[in-house]
């Protein structure tokens, strides 16, 4: 599991500089429960006792309610649980700690279904494509990954403001590529997307650059007709380079009940997305639905958000999120 | 991946129409189908335990309604009771008696605040109320550009403070502007903040200390998950909000959100933002929520359609054509004319219980092929139309000829009309076709 910026992306033969880890996995995994403490304290002890004492349906119950309320969703929940109650049945794990460990793993599996979740940046340049619905934070998440890529890895990154139709949303992403100290190919509001996208690819080209990040417009993956404009910024990108994008990320709100499942799904469907990015986690909200959309859809997560500053976007760790889903 | 709650009620009761009354178990069953569509509509898991509560007693001893199957009187029950959880207590908003009225908008980033407060504002405009904006969201990048741009469009006034980084100051500016302007309304955005950061909690109740708002309104996100209630808990705590606004709901999440929100602080849902463009927020309508939160379809806006496009005499008249199996082919043009009328066919025809799904993978309904069946109606002689069992070979021939299209496209038509007629004189004796037959018609 990548716990750094570092292990988090496949560089490919790029000669990455060595420097100080900002933050260690301790520190990671305590504002992650930090974060996660309100709902946490309700359900966690009472799931902690029913778990340590005797088993009984009661067990089994509390627990689907509290992976319910994590927003897990009907279908994974009963999945996981089912699996859960079996492997206890047949004698394979025993009561207590050992059934919370196995119950960990469970978790952790079913949101990391992929062997190798990084981050694809090896070509060059990689291109990063960025889609969801409205408000879940996108350009946040682009300007924040922009900022690793140029600050502390050092490589060369090129944003492009492909999202042309939200008022000031270039204006939003300009800023956070001066904060990153990358460059910006922006287009004029209610332009072409896809031109602002084929100009950034180009510039990347131009320029040398490592890695290329566009952002999109948010729109409701109900809507064929912006779905429809999604997949075309895809193919205008991949006729300025044959295997581009390397990566299509979605971003989906951690607030986000069982609707996250149908937008990665529609979202695959139109640009064929690689990894989601969770976002928001820093709420009371536990990202649930994160574990459904891996589970129904195949799709990892590869990037969290646990707060507002730089550091706050880390690399997804099945694990410590599966923990935190649970823990007291 | 959501199955009609309707039908899997069907599925699991589908024996109990012969005793006509629910049984222990078929409530057992029925109470469970409903809650895992609630469950799957994101009703909060403790909201959804005290409702299904509740729909127990009622459900036990129900009888099976005789014009209803007992799966559609499960659901009704629950529609009835959903429908009046989400209802109670709804207010319009409040206006000051000294302008200026002053609306403070709060919620979680992203959940569309300052697109709804432009809304908002465009909404008041059109009562001629003069509205001003606040851009009190200092957090975000460029947040103040958006409302600036929004208020433009929206022909709001903006107040906006370059430099100035507490947005208590720019709200007590904003307000004293206003009072200087003689502006009717103070629409005041905020930054989006978590229910659990205190200090930016802290700052909004500053803001609503310093502004005295008549209305606080809570912007919620259609898609919000189980943790709906505990952000509704907090920012009734802080912000004592009024009412709420709901966004997104123009996606297809069944924002069974909303119905935690009422549940667990009480306040109504005053307003749903249904689309992208500014004048795209509407009064809400808990009875239609009611249904998108079971995936029943919105019969009202359809009703609510029909009623704004059909005329009342022409519909009387109609009536008695099909109860005396009158109803002829210049009916069906009329009718076909005032169907085209409400909007594409695909969309109403999504707006009909069961017929989402009936639809899938049909693709969209051929708004060319109605323009054909026109063309044929209005080739035939006012005869034919009236008779459409006489039409013959030759007048086949000719009709064909007289709309561009072929014999068999012709006899298509005939022979549509006749099983329409079957479903009609159906429809009048009270049976209701299915779906399917109803899509047969329609093809």
């Amino acid at each position: 599991m990548p716990t750094s910026w570092r292990d988090a992306f496949d560089l490919g033969d790029r000669e990455i500089p060595v420097g100080p880890e900002p933050e260690g996995r301790e520190g990671v995994f305590s504002r992650l429960r930090q974060g996660l403490s309100r709902s946490r304290k309700a359900l966690g002890a009472e799931l902690g006792s029913s778990l340590t004492a005797g088993i009984d349906d009661g067990t089994w119950e509390s627990l689907e309610e509290a992976l319910i309320l994590a927003d897990v969703g009907a279908p994974t929940t009963a999945a996981v649980v089912r699996r859960l109650e079996d492997e206890y049945e047949a004698g394979d794990v025993t009561g207590g700690e050992r059934l919370r460990e196995r119950l960990i793993e469970l978790l952790a599996e079913t949101a990391s279904p992929s062997a190798d979740p990084r981050i694809r940046l090896g070509a060059d340049p990689a291109v990063l494509m960025v889609v969801g619905v409205n408000g879940t934070g996108k350009t946040t998440t682009i300007g924040k990954i922009a900022w690793h890529l140029q600050q502390e890895l050092g490589l060369d990154v090129v944003v492009g403001a492909a999202d042309t139709y939200r008022a000031a949303a270039v204006e939003q992403l300009t800023e956070w590529a001066e904060r990153a100290g990358c460059q910006i190919v922006r287009g004029t509001e209610g332009g072409d997307p896809g031109a602002v996208a084929f100009d950034a690819v180009e510039a990347a080209r131009a320029r040398g650059s490592d890695v290329v990040i566009c952002d999109t417009a948010g729109r409701l993956h109900t809507k064929g007709n912006l779905m429809e404009e999604l997949s075309k910024v895809r193919r205008v990108i991949a006729k300025q380079l044959p295997d581009a994008p390397h990566e299509t990320l979605v971003v989906i709100d951690a607030t986000t009940g069982q609707n996250g499942v149908r937008q990665a799904q529609e979202f695959s469907r139109s640009v064929a997305v690689t990894g989601a990015v969770l976002t928001k986690l820093d709420g009371s909200a536990k990202g649930g639905v994160a574990l459904a959309i891996a589970s129904e859809l195949g799709i990892p997560v590869k990037l969290i958000g646990i707060g507002e500053s730089l550091e706050d976007l880390r690399p997804f760790d099945s694990e410590q999120f599966a923990r935190a889903l649970l823990a007291e | 991946m959501f199955d009609q709650l309707s039908e899997r009620l069907q599925g699991v009761l589908s024996e109990v129409r012969s005793r006509g009354k629910l049984s222990e178990d078929d409530v057992k069953k029925a109470l469970r189908e409903v809650r895992l569509a609630l469950l799957e509509a994101d009703v909060n898991f403790k909201v959804v335990k005290d409702f299904t509560a509740s729909l127990r007693e009622r459900l036990e001893g129900e009888e099976v309604s005789e014009a209803l199957n007992p799966g559609q009187t499960v659901v009704r029950a629950v529609n009835d009771e959903l429908t009046e959880l989400m209802g109670g207590g709804s207010r319009d908003l409040a206006f000051a008696p000294n302008s200026p009225t002053v609306i403070l908008m709060a919620g979680l980033q992203g959940s569309g605040k300052t697109t709804a407060a432009a809304k908002l504002a465009k909404l008041l405009r059109k009562d001629n109320k003069d509205v001003a904006l606040a851009a009190c969201d200092l957090q975000r990048p460029a947040a103040v550009e958006q409302l600036q741009k929004l208020g433009e469009q929206a022909k709001a006034h903006v107040y906006t403070v370059p430099g100035e980084s507490d947005a208590v100051n720019v709200a007590k500016w904003a307000l004293d502007q206003a009072k200087a302007e003689g502006r009717d309304v103070l629409i005041v955005d905020t930054a989006g903040r978590l229910h659990v950061d205190q200090d930016l909690m802290d700052e909004l109740a500053a803001v609503r200390k310093a502004t005295k708002p008549m209305d606080v309104l809570l912007v919620l996100d259609a898609m919000t998950g189980q943790d709906a209630v505990n952000v509704a808990e907090s920012f009734a705590e802080v912000a004592e909000f009024d009412g709420v606004v709901i966004t997104k709901l123009d996606g297809d999440a069944r924002g069974g959100a909303a119905l935690s929100v009422r549940a667990v602080t009480g306040k109504p849902i005053m307003y749903a933002s249904t689309g992208e463009k500014l004048d795209e927020l509407e009064r809400f309508h808990p009875d239609r929520m009611a249904g998108r939160i079971l995936g029943m379809g919105d019969v009202m806006s359809l009703i609510e359609k029909s009623q704004e496009e059909f005329d009342a005499d022409q519909a009387a008249d109609l009536e008695q054509k099909l109860r005396k199996q009158q109803f002829t082919l210049d009916d069906f043009l009329t009718q076909l004319k005032q169907v085209r009328r409400m909007g594409p066919l695909g969309s109403i025809m999504k707006m009909i219980p069961g017929m989402g799904k009936a639809m899938q993978g049909m693709g969209e309904v051929d708004e060319r092929e109605i323009d054909r069946i026109e063309a044929i109606v209005l080739s035939m002689t006012p005869h034919e139309r009236a008779h459409p069992d006489q039409i013959n070979g030759s007048r086949r021939k000719r009709i064909a000829a007289g709309s561009g299209t072929n014999v068999q496209a012709v006899n298509r038509l005939v022979k549509q009309f006749g099983q329409m007629r079957k479903m009609m004189k159906q429809l009048s004796e009270g049976k209701m076709p299915s779906p399917e037959q109803l899509m047969r018609g329609a093809r």
